[in-house]
């Protein structure tokens, strides 16, 4: 700090806690909602204490099929499937662009700057602006409700190719002429320099991409018409429908605060790795 | 672009890029140019046949009024958004700048939210303002104001509006504060001594040095609001009452897949994708070049 003022000290002190408090009211009022019987949840005010009743919830919600009356899948098992499609999606997304990263900063062959530019037009389609024709593709391939679908059409990534690219550019040409001079051919090269120099970029980029496919909406609620292919993030529109007749407002808080721990459990307890990929993929 | 020294040319490079190109083409490049060749055909009300039609879906989105009514609501809907989130975080990356000791405690307990699924987002504002048990339609019973954001439509713009920003600001904090460490401290401390207060190089020294972050972020803001917020507006208000939140985002999934009404969807897919190319090269060119002094 330039100067001290105490007055000033304290004030930023109670501001920032302010500003966490108002960033972080949202998700007490759920917490104390998934803590509370059904019955508790529709007398108003409702309560902004935690009950007793969590655990409660929590393994019954967890092991059943959320609320009564909604055929959606249990819980569990969309967990299940939302954790399998961000990890296929980060491992799918890091490996292609890996290897189209090599090919392009490495070899030079015809149609090198043709594949780059098709490439990068993919940062230009997102996949809310083109859902209907991408949604036939799939269903024409026979995808619809199964993991490659809900996957595949989201892997490639224009953003994970250029930061691998960026990263090549700047290891030192010296690695590749020391490692042609002890008679080590491309993938041998990619395997045992590339991979581990680029090791930390991998990891961050992974944080990001587990985000990424976690919470991904639109395109699971399109593809998934099957309940048992269903995520969990998804599931919860259906709860808040289900809602204006059940309201069972703490299983439907406790499912929310469910979908959302993984996801914020990740940004936590790798905040340096995160906040790396999110400067370096958006640069 | 390609390292002095390389591999030479073999099959090997092929096949190095023909994971990435072939679902590229199959799921990037092929939807995209079925959606412009539909945004040029008209389907008739049984899918019976179809016509081609140059931009006659094009002219019929100018003269509709709801499309036009649309668009400005998106503009609006993103321009609150950003200058909301941004402002949020601005003034809290300032505040945790000045801290000596526990910036990087804030900054953990304010960047978790980026982790929120959007639609997650919406479902916790939609509990929080629930018309009958709502804590904020409570409280503003109490203080003799009705709300149900299910009839109003200013209320239902502002609870989207409020969901999307809170997302938000955990990414804007994050970009500001880094932002602002990189200042050199002796600049600061310069203006301190000549008499500047805190106030004053705030807004003297600090912001302006911080403005190519503020205009990166202002251009990513607007970007979320377009087309990562469908899940907050698909939970809260389904784009209603009557289609006072409805963006164009909403609008392509809504005629598409509701409607059913192909040619239309299509056309403002292309519409979105001339957008986000647009917003694409913004990025490239401004950014590359940051704002010089």
């Amino acid at each position: 700090m330039v100067e001290n003022r105490p007055f000033l000290a304290i004030l930023s002190h109670l501001i920032l806690i302010l500003g966490v408090a108002m960033v972080a009211l949202p998700v007490w009022i759920t917490f104390v909602g998934a803590s509370h019987e059904a019955e508790r949840m529709l007398q108003t005010p409702i309560p902004m204490w935690p009950g007793d009743q969590f655990f409660v919830n929590l393994k019954q919600t967890f092991w059943g099929s959320g609320l009564t009356g909604t055929s959606i899948a249990p819980v569990w098992m969309m967990m299940f499937n939302s954790l399998l499609m961000a990890l296929m999606i980060a491992f799918g997304k890091i490996a292609i662009s890996l290897l189209s990263a090599f090919a392009i900063v490495y070899f030079k062959f015809p149609f090198r700057m043709g594949f780059f530019w098709m490439i990068f037009i993919t940062l230009m389609l997102p996949v809310e602006v083109r859902i209907l024709p991408t949604f036939e593709v799939v269903a024409d391939l026979g995808m619809l409700n199964s993991y490659w679908g809900l996957t595949i059409p989201l892997i490639a990534s224009a953003t994970a190719t250029f930061m691998f690219r960026q990263v090549f550019l700047t290891i030192p040409d010296e690695m590749l002429e020391s490692a042609r001079i002890d008679g080590a051919g491309p993938m041998r090269f990619f395997w045992d320099i590339l991979i581990p120099l680029s090791r930390t970029n991998i990891a961050a980029l992974f944080v990001i991409l587990f985000i990424y496919g976690w919470n991904q909406y639109l395109w699971p609620l399109l593809i998934t018409t099957d309940a048992d292919m269903s995520t969990i993030v998804v599931s919860i529109k259906q709860m808040l429908e289900a809602a204006e007749q059940s309201p069972e407002w703490n299983i439907i808080m406790m499912i929310a605060l469910l979908a959302m721990v993984p996801p914020i459990f990740v940004v936590i307890a790798m905040q340096k790795l995160f906040v790396q990929g999110l400067t370096e993929t958006d640069k | 672009m390609l390292k002095r020294v390389h591999f030479p040319a073999s099959i090997l490079p092929y096949l190095l890029v023909a994971p990435q190109v072939i679902v590229t083409l199959i799921f990037f490049i092929w939807p995209a140019s079925q959606a412009v060749y539909q945004s040029f055909l008209i389907e008739d009300a049984f899918g019976l046949s179809t016509e081609f039609v140059w931009f006659e879906n094009f002219t019929y989105l100018w003269d509709d009024s709801h499309y036009r009514s649309s668009f400005g609501r998106t503009i609006f809907f993103s321009a609150c958004v950003a200058f909301l989130s941004m402002a949020f975080a601005l003034i809290l990356a300032g505040f945790a700048d000045r801290v000596i000791r526990g910036s990087t405690v804030y900054r953990t307990l304010l960047i978790w939210p980026y982790a929120v699924a959007p639609v997650l987002a919406g479902a916790l504002f939609l509990f929080m303002f629930n018309p009958t048990i709502g804590i904020f339609p409570f409280i503003l019973e109490k203080i003799g104001y009705g709300w149900n954001h299910y009839l109003n439509g200013g209320q239902a713009m502002f609870l989207v509006i409020i969901a999307a920003a809170w997302k938000q600001v955990a990414y804007n904090f994050l970009f500001y504060l880094a932002a602002m460490q990189s200042i050199p401290r002796s600049i600061t401390e310069a203006a301190a001594i000549d008499g500047a207060g805190p106030i004053r190089r705030f807004a003297t020294i600090i912001f302006p040095l911080i403005s190519p972050t503020t205009f990166f972020l202002l251009v990513i803001n607007a970007t979320y609001a377009f087309f990562e917020t469908f899940g907050i507006i698909h939970a809260v208000t389904q784009g209603g009452p009557a289609n006072s939140t409805t963006t164009l985002v909403y609008k392509v999934y809504n005629d598409g897949f509701v409607g059913l009404d192909l040619g239309g969807s299509a056309a403002q897919s292309v519409i979105l994708m001339i957008l986000v190319i647009g917003m694409t090269v913004i990025q490239f060119r401004f950014i590359e070049k940051r704002v010089q002094y």
